[in-house]
């Protein structure tokens, strides 16, 4: 069953740059992609649109059975609550705990403290970080940070987690070290799609890659790797 | 229960916050408090006004001169032909002899020249106090009354209660007109600063959005603050009248310059002040919150 749909998708911004063109897609529930390509080609946009902080243009977009292109604004917060995301520069608070900043995901909606203790503690333990829970971003290396960003991604369980250059600022080791965290998170169902410039871990992981260029997707293989797709 | 646990938690979450931006939120407080300041003297002085408009209508009293030569009988018939006109409130006969025993009790010069008078030649005339139910139509009434056989002279310090009714009216439409100038800046003054604090927190709300927070969930937090700059900001001024209201009242024995200008006693005036303050104040610092928050967070 397909988790994502994109049909006919374009997307025009403002000052008249498309960064998407006539675009379709699926994917499929429990998948792992690799959306690859050029900087500019519209590799940020694609994703945005999927968790709606863009809207397409034109174009049907079907997310876990939600028509996020006719999604209005003040309802864009059901969608979010299904899916998590995951940046480059982590977006932590650094003026709370790891713990506080995992807690957040589920206090924002009223969760009861026990039920948001239990579940921050299992997240926290999922990629690995229960013993600095209470520690401050700051002390804490860019792989770690990044780990706490992953917790709260998916302290709601969600069904999709959507990941843009989470291993930009990280070295070979650490990404690595991201990506089986990602693996395992995948293993357990979850979705994921993940933006990324690094070959190694294309190369590596053996997934579906997407190869989008000036706003089209040039390439789609199943078990992918970026070498073949840089000729 | 849910939706008390993120009442709670945005409650606890926008008092932090008042905290934490101190300098900004003192600012706004400030701003809040000279204005409900200036509200509470506002209100002081135009509901004393207000109240002494009041008094001095009550008092304001139409003296008809009666005819010198007038009888018993003919008195009489004055006082039914005023009784039969519309705007009477209360007729009261004063005879000419209590009239000027009255003056000469009140004055030596009074006593010299009247107690040269006996019964017969006194100069003084019979009268009749009228009072009127309303002050605007005294003028109608005051002719009416000249109209009617017998009456000599009629008087109600024309011209001069007039004049009062415009200045109250005046001094009444000033304050009000100041007060309302002066909420319409102080909310604006809060927009600002409540729109600097959701810069501020910029990125504790686009992470809120990320994790799914409802638009709702995002603008409570900052219409508390608003709540709670509104409530500081009226403690000093609510103070200021309960204690200096009252300190003025006692001071002044309840009365201003002469005992014909009556203050509005404390309790429970001041009360009533201090609750119009304190839901100024809130309904100020929401006002300015929600609209920063409108403007500012697009949603
Ligand atoms: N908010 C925006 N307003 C206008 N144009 C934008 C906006 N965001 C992106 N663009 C333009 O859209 C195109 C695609 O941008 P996008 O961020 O999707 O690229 P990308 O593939 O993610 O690049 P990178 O690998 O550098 O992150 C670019 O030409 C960019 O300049
Ligand atoms: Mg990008």
């Amino acid at each position: 069953m397909d988790l994502i749909r994109m049909k006919d998708v374009n997307k025009r911004y403002k000052n008249g740059v498309t960064a998407i063109y006539d675009l379709d897609l699926r994917i499929e529930k429990g998948d792992f992609v690799f959306i690859i390509g050029s900087t500019g080609c519209g590799k940020s946009t694609l994703i945005k649109m999927l968790y709606r902080e863009e809207k397409p243009t034109s174009g049907k977009i079907i997310v876990g059975g939600i028509d996020v292109a006719k999604l209005r604004n003040g309802k864009v917060y059901k969608l979010r609550r299904k899916l998590g995301v995951v940046f480059q520069d982590f977006k932590l608070l650094n003026r709370s705990t790891v713990y506080e900043n995992v807690a957040f995901a589920l206090e924002v909606f009223g969760t009861p403290k026990k039920e948001i203790h239990s579940k921050v503690i299992k997240a926290l333990e999922l990629v690995g970080l229960k013993h600095k829970a209470k520690n401050y971003p700051t002390e804490l290396s860019g792989g770690e940070q990044q780990r706490v960003a992953i917790a709260r991604a998916i302290i709601n369980g969600p069904k999709l987690l959507i990941c843009d250059e989470p291993t930009g600022n990280l070295d070979e080791n650490t990404s690595m070290e991201i990506m089986s965290v990602l693996e395992a998170i995948n293993q357990m169902g979850t979705t994921i799609i993940m933006v990324t410039h690094d070959t190694e871990i294309v190369d590596k992981m053996k997934k579906r890659v997407i190869l989008l260029d000036s706003g089209r997707i040039l390439k789609d293989y199943e078990k992918g790797t970026y070498k073949h797709e840089s000729i | 229960m849910r939706a008390f646990r993120i009442l709670s938690r945005n409650i606890r979450d926008a008092f932090k916050s008042v905290f934490r931006n101190f300098s900004l939120s003192l600012a706004s407080i400030s701003c809040i408090t000279i204005t409900l300041v200036v509200v509470s003297l506002a209100m002081i002085l135009s509901d004393n006004v207000n109240n002494f408009a009041t008094l001095v209508e009550k008092d304001v009293t139409i003296v008809v001169f009666l005819d010198r030569d007038i009888t018993k009988e003919q008195i009489e018939d004055v006082r039914d032909s005023i009784d039969v006109l519309d705007n009477i409130a209360s007729i009261e006969f004063q005879d000419k002899m209590s009239i000027s025993k009255e003056m000469m009790e009140s004055s030596d010069v009074f006593k010299n020249i009247l107690g040269n008078y006996n019964e017969e030649e006194n100069p003084i005339q019979d009268t009749y106090q009228v009072k009127v139910k309303d002050i605007e139509l005294i003028k109608k009434t005051a002719d009416q009354i000249k109209e009617i056989d017998h009456v000599s002279v009629v008087k109600y310090g024309e011209g001069m209660v007039e004049q009062l009714v415009t200045v109250f009216d005046v001094v009444k439409k000033v304050s009000i007109g100041m007060v309302i100038a002066l909420i319409i800046v102080t909310a604006f003054l809060i927009a600002n600063t409540i729109k600097i604090t959701i810069f501020s927190r910029k990125r504790e709300i686009e992470i809120m959005r990320l994790v799914g927070a409802s638009n709702l969930n995002i603008k409570i937090p900052f219409l508390f603050e608003g709540l709670f700059l509104g409530m500081f900001g009226s403690i000093i001024p609510i103070l200021a009248t309960i204690y200096g209201y009252t300190a003025l009242y006692n001071n002044f024995n309840g009365q201003l310059f002469s005992p014909f200008i009556k203050l509005i006693k404390p309790e429970p005036f001041i009360y009533i002040v201090s609750v119009v303050l304190l839901i100024i104040g809130i309904l100020v610092g929401m006002f300015g919150s929600w609209r920063a928050v409108k403007k500012h967070l697009k949603i």
